[in-house]
């Protein structure tokens, strides 16, 4: 690493100087090159071609170890107009998003402004409404299954002890995608209660006081007046992160219902791993996964959008 | 919105007035039921792993006529566990988890830092055109690259190996951009200032700022690892035998082959996975949380 090393001795004249500067700044630009390499090769080999590789394969009816193919133009999107499982997956996905966002939005700014007050038992409850962020979803996504299990499970012995019938969650396809946002749900709140905890710290107190002076020292007239318009920024934040996560949704159904039941649990990604790597489809997994990736730009796109706006009242 | 009055200094009447609001009975009602919304939401979050746990230590026969009996008659908890440990290489999943997650946080800080270091403090002619793509790439889920990645490794007659396991996210545009910002504040003169000692920018990015940077490591670390720990679509896609599994990839195996026989020995296999990093959270709280929630508040 000599080579990189700058000119230790101070040049008297200014014309030295302007050549140390030059020197140092060829020595700065190859340390850039240098530093840069690694990331770069990564970003085009693990990145950018196989982002184009998905966009060119989604113009292709490639089947993996397929010796022959071709280009059917826009087929593979022309099909997926009359496939119900890609409709039921769109739609799936986002009543799954319609019931988590505002689910875990709610609790969690109910949450937080209630632990926000709590003095002794503010680290409690935190540490009790993160547990969840941290854990294996899967591991806990077993659990879940088991606790709302209609025959064995405590919730179903709870609802027969109260003369209520067992509900099969998991098993109804009626309730199979409310029981997914709930474990959704269940994970997410802790934390978007840190992200709304955060949020509230940097409210002034002085605004508070003022409010008090103004005469609205109600808890309800303070939440109004103060702590809800203080809060925008940080729930557009929080809706758009917690839109992208649902969004995303895959662990819950791969691990409980695998789609079930009557594809009343079927979700994009998940319908972009079956054709994917479970049937193989690979041209038309392509095209599902550019859907997904547009929509989740879109979304990102949204976020940068609301955040430069930085929403202030 | 009315305009904020002029900044209130708490005199002593405030602070009588705020203590005369403590004693109001609404505030004593209002303090009731914010514990009890508290402790009915802390129910519905803590309800899987009490239950676990519980499951964990009943005898076999006990879950099937359990119902809500929270108290297991007898404790069957060294046979569950004993059988968890026994019946699946849980331990080996686990084992792949820590070699998985420690080597993609190597290569990650490996590329990141110097990278992030040339983003912020160095001229060099493609600087915009890195950044702009750390950007876009930042928008970019995993699951897009996993079928040409699929493909390639497959090709490579690397799959259901480590390296697949690992590769596609040796590349972490969050922990580049992340250092970025956090180099990006540190003084020039100081940078300055060691170059003129002689240092190269090599050594001053190991010896300078590195140390400098160690809280943003500590928490990307803690989120890196909680990401891959947990983990499960492209584990899925590319391990197929049961030798490379990681934790969640080990814990569906572990459901297929109890076949919903045995919930005890299940729960007990979904507390050891799920334990590291939980235990790890109730140690080490704060930098746990400022880890993961880093995403949100960059």
């Amino acid at each position: 690493m000599t080579v990189l090393a700058a000119p230790s001795t101070p040049a008297p004249a200014p014309a030295a100087a302007t050549v140390r500067r030059a020197v140092q700044s060829r020595v700065e630009a190859r340390a850039g090159y240098l530093f840069a390499t690694p990331a770069l090769v990564l970003i085009v080999t693990i990145l950018l071609a196989p982002i184009a590789v998905v966009i060119a394969l989604a113009f292709t009816d490639y089947q993996l170890g397929a010796v022959e193919w071709a280009w059917i133009g826009l087929g593979n999107y022309e099909r997926m107009l009359d496939d119900p499982v890609f409709w039921r997956s769109l739609a799936n996905t986002f009543i799954y998003v319609a019931i988590v966002v505002p689910g875990s939005v709610v609790f969690a700014l109910v949450v937080a402004i209630l632990v926000n007050e709590r003095k002794k038992t503010r680290t409690l409850y935190q540490i009790i409404y993160f547990l969840p962020v941290t854990t294996t979803l899967i591991a806990m996504s077993v659990v879940w299954h088991f606790v709302l299990n209609p025959q064995i499970g405590p919730i179903a012995a709870l609802l027969r002890s109260l003369g209520l019938p067992a509900m099969d969650v998991f098993g109804d396809p009626d309730l199979v995608l409310a029981g997914l946002a709930t474990i959704g749900i269940w994970q997410l709140v802790g934390f978007n209660m840190v992200l709304f905890l955060a949020g509230l710290t940097a409210i002034p107190r002085d605004l508070y006081d003022a409010a008090d002076i103004d005469g609205a020292d109600h808890p309800w007239d303070r939440f109004v007046r103060v702590t809800w318009p203080m809060l925008g920024p940080t729930t557009v934040f929080v809706v758009v992160t917690t839109t992208i996560t649902a969004f995303r949704v895959f662990d819950t159904v791969a691990v409980i219902t695998r789609g079930g039941p009557l594809g009343r649990s079927e979700v994009l990604l998940y319908a972009m791993y079956l054709e994917g790597f479970q049937y193989f489809d690979i041209g038309y997994a392509a095209a599902l996964t550019v859907v997904f990736l547009v929509t989740v730009v879109a979304l990102a796109v949204m976020q940068a959008f609301f955040l430069d706006r930085k929403v202030h009242y | 919105m009315t305009a904020p009055s002029p900044a209130l200094k708490p005199t002593a009447g405030a602070l009588f007035k705020e203590r005369l609001r403590l004693l109001r009975p609404d505030r004593i009602v209002g303090g009731l039921v914010a514990h009890l919304v508290l402790i009915a939401g802390a129910l519905f979050v803590l309800l899987p792993f009490v239950w676990m746990l519980l499951t964990s230590v009943r005898k076999p026969d006990e879950v099937f006529t359990a119902g809500f009996n929270p108290i297991p008659d007898s404790f069957h908890g060294v046979e569950n566990y004993g059988h968890a440990l026994n019946q699946s290489p849980l331990l080996q999943f686990m084992g792949n988890g820590v070699i998985v997650c420690a080597g993609i946080l190597v290569v990650q800080l490996l590329v990141a830092l110097p990278a992030a270091y040339a983003l912020a403090k160095l001229e060099f002619r493609i600087r915009p055109l890195l950044f702009v793509l750390v950007l876009l790439g930042l928008t970019v889920p995993p699951q897009v690259t996993a079928l040409p990645l699929y493909m390639g490794l497959a090709s490579l007659d690397l799959l259901d190996t480590y390296f697949a396991i690992m590769v596609p996210f040796f590349l972490s545009v969050f922990a580049i951009f992340l250092f970025r910002q956090f180099f990006k504040t540190f003084p020039m003169e100081i940078i300055h200032a060691a170059r003129l000692d002689g240092f190269t920018e090599l050594e001053i990015l190991i010896r300078i700022l590195v140390p400098s940077a160690l809280p943003a490591i500590a928490a990307f670390s803690v989120f890196s690892i909680t990401s891959h720990w947990n983990d499960l679509y492209w584990p899925l896609v590319v391990t197929t035998s049961p030798e490379h599994a990681t934790p969640p990839l080990g814990m569906m195996i572990f459901r297929d082959q109890e076949t919903g026989s045995n919930y005890g020995a299940l729960m007990a296999g979904a507390a050891i996975i799920t334990a590291p990093l939980v235990i790890t959270f109730l140690i080490a709280q704060r930098q746990f949380v400022r880890g993961i929630t880093m995403t949100g508040v960059k």
